[in-house]
């Protein structure tokens, strides 16, 4: 099946009720994405498809046929909000880090306070209370 | 140039943020299999058949049968089994294991067990198995309390806490020439040799590599044992490369839990509001095996009775045994259960003695000097007052809660502190070792102290950089790889910068004193390798008798003041979080940006603790084992956090500090039910979920 995967076509043989998650850290051996809890509560597996976060836990891989899909790798490790999750320490032991950061990219430089809670409300982190998440956010908002 | 003290690039590097840092569940080993756990399916009773309804071809199946060593998880009390033999004594417990190459089979594979049931023991209020009891005597509390102008007593409640790491617990085991090898997810990777060696026996190598560490929070400590023994033993039998990592529902249902608590005080008065009698009853639901409960009973004791000052206090703690699975470690360790009942006790005796609950603390709270319960006399590194005065003037404290009163929004506090480093003469009896490694490019440090988000490569490095006086990009840190690294005692207790930190210190100046001025590089040229180790020696003035809980329980304590600032939903009674002010002392930080990361995390943690987080259990299991009902602080449920580090140097600690891990855990939850009390909710039991709150309406309570 075809589909578009950080920017390339790519043709995956699975199949397509299988999860999209599992295609992707297995097929496809891109194990950034991670499972948290596999009923789309944690947000641990989000990626964008078309653009939009979802959880890939949640999806059938069927669903993505000639979509685009976009994992942390995609972001080759030179999105901003990559290195500042690091040094603002929005990222301590890191397995939501992923799915957070796919998440929090798709927030306009606009975003007020209240959108930045509401974009990320579907992101659970249990180590840092969310506070340098925003200071990572708001360092990356400040220089775009 | 120096660099403790300052938020240096973190050593993790930028994997975590990449998607590159490899957890157990990314790993992936030719020819592996997954492992699967059959567990019991009843409270109570005795199996009486186990049968396979599925075609055995290509399944690797153990039973108690093919463990060549012991059957116990070696910890504390060898009482928990890795499998059940006969007898179960709770839900989750594992029977048999199932390995297979192909995870739907393997999930799909029937397993019928057949159990001669008897009654279980739910509820630790009528249990009579004691597994730990503990007396903490000072003074004369009987005649104390027959002295006192006032006597207040109260029953006061917490409910279990799941962890909720966000990565599931997890490992491989791979055979390798003469044994086995264990990659995964945990805090404390000696604690799996200790408890592995034994179910494999001494002809069985053994050796752990801790993963990268998706959260632990006490969740790691003891349980990676029994799951690392499971899939060793599928290894073993198989051949092959095992890995198990548990899904959301399993870890929530199967793995530990905070302990619940029941914490009875009576306390005698005089009408000005000091103190005079403390009477204090702990009781802590230890589930179906010892495990950790005595550990953390002693904790729980040694906290007790608060950060106050009284001269007749008696704290008999008990956990006792119940047919529900183990609870176990959780930051904080007993502790915040006993603070939340004695932080909302004192509220409730300012209401009575119609006293401001920020002059009852001014009143009573322990100085440099004073004597704690178990008579240790507090050095100049205690700060009980220092955090209170602040948290009340950044907060306008007494001002806002005059001004809010008659209103559905209220502001409370809580006042507390935790005991850094193992308890007692645990140190001591621990000799945890330290090692330091000269290289072509620096040093390296060898510890089996894990990262497990919370900064400890960070940190040592930092430590380890500013002693030898060389930059930080030279100190390199070593995997823990328990063929590597030495055994620094576990990740726990908030000792791995003050204990472990300390060590490495130690181990620095020593090799400062070899190099002789030259850097290690150039040291490393010209006569090859060489490694420094050291083994931990507490303060010499810590005396600790064990048999009568008298001395100095800790070297040091961090000190805490929580202010709460909520409202309530006259009609949902659902609570809004307005503002949470965190002052806290643990000596200095190291890297202050990790330091804040810990308090604000242990704080909302606390406030997840206090309001959201309530396991419901039904018939000795927990039923809302997913995270669709049991409900963690999210975004929308965190308010914005003023956090502020105070700082009073422990002379003992590296560069002056002391465990920050589990402090911002006590708070939270006294301080939110006090502020719900300002409003006029007489609660005395967490979860506050608005169905308790229903019930406390003051709308209604009024004649």
């Amino acid at each position: 099946m075809k589909f578009i995967l950080n920017t390339k076509v790519v043709n995956v043989e699975a199949h397509p009720l299988a999860r999209l998650l599992d295609v992707l850290r297995e097929q496809c051996e891109l194990a950034g994405t991670k499972e948290g809890c596999g009923e789309g509560e944690c947000g641990a597996c989000t990626v964008l498809i078309d653009g939009e976060p979802v959880c890939s836990c949640l999806v059938p891989f069927g669903q993505v046929e000639d979509a685009e899909v976009s994992t942390i790798e995609g972001l080759l490790g030179q999105h901003p909000l990559q290195q500042l999750f690091m040094d603002e320490v929005g990222a301590q032991c890191g397995i939501c880090t992923p799915g957070m950061i796919m998440t929090a990219i798709t927030l306009d430089a606009q975003a007020s306070d209240e959108a930045i809670r509401t974009t990320l409300a579907g992101n659970l982190c249990r180590c840092t209370g969310y506070s340098a998440i925003y200071r990572a956010i708001e360092k990356w908002q400040a220089n775009r | 140039m120096p660099v403790v003290g300052t938020s240096v690039a973190r050593k993790d590097g930028i994997g975590k943020a990449t998607g590159a840092a490899q957890y157990a569940d990314d790993l992936v080993f030719p020819g592996m299999l997954y492992g699967r756990t059959i567990r019991s399916t009843i409270p109570a009773g005795r199996i009486r058949s186990i049968q396979l309804d599925f075609d055995p071809e290509g399944f690797t199946i153990v039973d108690v049968g093919d463990i060549p060593g012991r059957n116990v998880v070696a910890l504390i009390e060898d009482d928990q089994p890795f499998l059940v033999e006969r007898e179960v004594r709770h839900l989750a417990e594992p029977i048999l294991l199932l390995a297979h190459a192909d995870r739907e089979k393997l999930l799909t594979a029937q397993v019928r067990v057949e159990y001669e049931e008897s009654p279980p023991i739910l509820d630790p209020e009528v249990s009579t198995r004691v597994f730990k009891a503990i007396d903490i005597i000072k003074g004369d509390v009987a005649a104390a309390l027959q002295g006192a102008e006032v006597v207040l007593e109260g029953v006061y409640r917490t409910g279990h806490q799941e962890h909720v790491y966000i990565e599931c617990n997890g490992v491989v085991a791979v055979p390798e020439a003469g044994g086995v090898t264990i990659h995964g997810s945990m805090q404390c990777p000696f604690y799996v040799v200790k408890a592995v060696k034994s179910l494999l026996g001494p002809q069985i190598g053994l050796r752990v590599v801790q993963t990268e560490t998706g959260g632990g929070f006490g969740g790691k400590e003891e349980y990676p044992s029994m799951l690392a023994g499971h899939a060793a033993l599928l290894a073993l039998k198989s051949g092959r490369p095992v890995k198990m990592i548990y899904d959301r529902l399993e870890d929530m249902v199967a793995t530990t839990k905070r302990h619940p608590s029941v914490v009875r005080h009576r306390t005698g008065l005089t009408r000005a509001g000091r103190l005079v009698a403390m009477e204090v009853d702990v009781l802590l639901d230890g589930g179906a095996y010892v495990t950790l409960s005595p550990v953390v009973l002693s904790r729980g004791c040694i906290h007790a009775a608060g950060p106050y000052r009284c001269d007749h206090i008696a704290i008999r703690g008990r956990a006792v045994f119940t047919n529900t699975p183990p609870n176990g470690a959780f930051r904080g360790f007993g502790a915040p259960q006993t603070q939340f009942a004695i932080e909302v006790h004192m509220d409730r005796i300012a209401e009575a003695l119609e006293l401001d609950p920020v002059e009852l603390r001014r009143l009573n709270a322990l100085a440099p000097g004073d004597r704690t319960a178990t008579g240790q006399v507090l050095r100049e590194d205690s700060s009980a007052h220092q955090v209170l005065e602040e948290a009340v003037r950044r907060t306008d404290f007494v001002r806002k809660r005059q001004g809010l009163r008659g209103t559905n929004r209220g502001i409370g506090l809580a006042l507390f502190y935790h005991g850094a480093g193992f308890t007692g003469s645990g140190e001591r009896t621990l000799r945890s070792r330290a090692r330091l490694d000269v290289t072509p490019t620096g040093v390296r440090i060898a510890v089996g102290s894990t990262e497990i988000g919370q900064g400890t490569r960070t940190m040592h490095a930092q430590i380890v950089a500013d002693t030898l006086g060389i930059p930080y990009y030279a100190v390199e840190v070593a995997q823990p790889d328990t063929s590597v690294v030495v055994d620094s005692g576990p990740t726990v207790a908030s000792r791995t910068c003050m204990v472990v930190g300390k060590i490495l210190e130690e181990c620095a100046l020593e090799l400062k004193g070899r190099l002789n001025g030259q850097s290690p590089a150039a040291w490393y040229a010209r006569h090859g390798s060489v490694s420094i180790e050291r083994t931990y020696e507490p303060p010499s003035w810590i005396q600790w008798d064990e048999e009568h809980y008298r001395g100095d329980a800790y070297a040091t304590y961090g000190w805490g003041c929580d202010v709460v600032e909520l409202k309530v939903d006259p009609l949902t009674f659902e609570v809004k979080l307005l503002k949470v002010s965190a002052v806290q002392e643990f000596g200095r930080p190291i890297h202050p940006a990790l330091a804040r990361g810990q308090v604000e995390g242990g704080t909302v943690q606390g406030l997840g603790y206090a309001l959201l987080e309530q396991v419901v259990m039904k018939n000795g299991g927990m039923a809302n084992g997913q995270l669709t009902n049991y409900t963690i602080p999210t975004t929308l449920d965190t308010p914005p956090l003023d956090i502020v580090m105070l700082e009073n140097p422990y002379p003992g600690g590296p560069f002056g500090a002391k465990g920050v891990g589990e402090l911002p855990m006590d708070g939270p939850g006294p301080a939110v039910v006090n502020a719900l009390r300002s409003i006029g909710y007489d609660v005395r039991a967490i979860p506050a979920m608005p169905e308790l709150l229903a019930t406390l309406d003051p709308a209604r309570q009024q004649p």
